[in-house]
């Protein structure tokens, strides 16, 4: 299973400029596992010590939040968009 | 100035230049600006502040200046210095006894949100940016839109469709593209953040926030220069993002540590409506996760689901000993006309919580009487007329004739 990671700008410097990558997976945790294999040091970045999404760091499966879902465990559908956002000031 | 040392993040620490960047490049934690501490202390005197404009610009040394290659130019409409008032009716209906309004109606945009925008966007100019955008509540959409157009910037306004008429109007008049989404808030900001990453405009409160954030210190700086240079024992602030309460926070502690007040206890406290109280939730629930919510509250303005900043608030509120209440939104309204009928102020749905919460807050025994306490009223009721118009029409309809008139008094007998 394949799905689309939107890459936020301040992680492109992972990505080699990249703002999307095609990744494999069929849960949340798995596509950010095999997102970190081809591009090293992201992982760390969206989670903590624990293994855990960072708490500043919001994850959507097409237009759902992973947090009123099933977290990392979240499926991820065939040719899915993961979009990965930081939290942003109030309004 | 020489007093920025940079950003740093909130998280881990780890410093980056002063730049259009919110986000830290190590863990995703939010960028806050950082001050050498000394140099602004022998920096700054009471007299010194007393002596500058009658705005937010009188705190300069505490807020993020940047030179830059334009000439260094405020966006300035004249936000912040609004008045501190005295509410002794309003404290003797709730049970307290010195209890303080800061009137932060009485901006140019007629919400607090003037203080963040003229920071963001004097900070985005120099910066080199020439248009200017937000994810908005409503309130912050009116205030870019404001500013913007006085600076002569383009401006993009991102705002859910769903919005009191007043502020899509009170944006629109600007002349601004306002971009309505059909959804929340936290839709628009999830937009916003995309949009941000391929456009290269100023977003206030996204890539730019680091240095909108600061604005809201001038709240409490004014609190304080306003009650003679000293601080109060309690605030209490509404939240949507939390941001305003962190900052009012930060604001008393740079003060302490500037020498320009006394050290002394302050409590910090956050209101919340309950159809969006993600923040206060989790401070009832003792557990510290902020988990996020789908709102639905007549406060449209605190309606975020997703509070970048409550964290940040629920450590402030902790470590200062407040508390957090919710309310209803028939309380809301009812805080709303309270505040109006007995102080003469008349605010959006956000001061009604606010007023509502420390209600709630009295009758449970949370706040002492006697206890110094200023209630942060952030914007103007005008905004929002929807909320209360179903139950505030006229007293008495009649003809101009004076037997009407009187048959009308009777009949209130
Ligand atoms: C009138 C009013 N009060 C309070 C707030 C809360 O601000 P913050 O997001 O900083 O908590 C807002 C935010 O949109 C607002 O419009
Ligand atoms: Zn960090």
């Amino acid at each position: 299973m394949s799905a689309t990671v939107r890459i936020p700008t301040p992680l492109r410097s992972a990505t080699q400029g990249a703002s999307t990558v095609e990744v494999e997976g069929a849960t949340v945790g798995e596509v950010l596992k095999n997102l970190d294999a081809a591009y090293p040091g992201i992982g760390e970045r969206l989670l903590d010590d624990q293994g855990q999404i960072r708490r500043f760091v919001n994850i959507f499966v097409d237009e759902e939040d992973v947090r009123f879902a099933s977290g990392l465990d979240t499926r991820v559908p065939e040719g899915a968009t993961v979009s990965i956002i930081p939290a942003v000031a109030g309004g | 100035m020489s007093h920025l040392q940079g950003l740093r993040c909130r998280e881990c620490g780890h410093g980056t230049d002063l730049a259009a960047v919110h986000v830290c490049e190590h863990c995703f934690g939010p960028l806050e600006v950082a001050y050498d501490y000394e140099a602004l202390a022998a920096a700054v005197s009471r007299e010194r502040i007393a002596a500058g404009p009658a705005s937010l610009w009188r705190y300069a040394p505490f807020l993020p200046v940047l030179a830059g290659p334009h000439p260094p130019a405020r966006v300035d409409l004249g936000a912040g210095f609004t008045p501190l008032v005295p509410a002794p009716r309003l404290g003797a209906a709730l049970g307290l006894d010195d209890l303080w309004l800061k009137n932060d109606t009485m901006n140019p945009s007629y919400s607090f949100k003037d203080r963040v925008v003229s920071v963001a966007l004097s900070v985005a100019r120099q910066l080199g940016f020439t248009t200017a955008a937000c994810a908005s509540t409503g309130n912050l959409a009116n205030s870019v839109a404001a500013h913007a157009a006085a600076a002569g910037m383009d401006a993009y306004v991102f705002v859910p469709a769903d919005l009191e008429e007043a502020k899509i109007v009170a944006s629109g008049v600007y002349g601004p593209k306002v971009v309505a989404i059909k959804g929340t808030y936290d839709d628009v900001n999830r937009l916003c953040a995309e949009v941000a990453g391929e456009y290269g405009w100023a977003f206030v409160n996204v890539n730019v926030r680091p240095y909108y954030a600061e604005g809201s210190k001038t709240i409490g700086f004014e609190i304080a220069e306003q009650l003679g240079w000293r601080l109060p024992d309690h605030v209490v602030a509404p939240m949507a993002s939390g941001a305003m309460l962190v900052k009012i926070d930060k604001a008393f502690s740079e003060l302490v540590q500037t020498g320009l007040v006394a050290q002394q206890p302050w409590r910090i406290s956050g209101a919340q409506a309950s159809g969006c109280a993600p923040i206060a939730a989790a401070f009832k629930d003792g557990s510290g996760d902020v988990r996020p919510v789908r709102p639905d509250t007549v406060a449209k303005s605190l309606a975020i689901g997703n509070p970048a900043d409550g964290y940040y608030a629920l450590d402030a509120v902790r470590r200062t000993g407040g508390w957090m209440e919710d309310v209803a939104d028939h309380e809301i309204l009812a805080g709303m006309r309270l505040l109006a009928s007995t102080e003469g102020v008349f605010a959006e749905t956000a001061g009604g919580v606010t007023v509502a919460c420390l209600q709630r807050a009295v009758q449970a025994g949370l706040v002492e009487r006697g206890e110094r306490t200023v209630a942060v009223i952030s914007g103007n009721g005008l905004k929002t007329v929807e909320a209360l118009a179903g139950e505030l029409g006229p007293t008495y309809t009649i003809t101009g004739r004076l037997d009407e008139f009187e048959q009308a008094l009777a009949s209130e007998e």
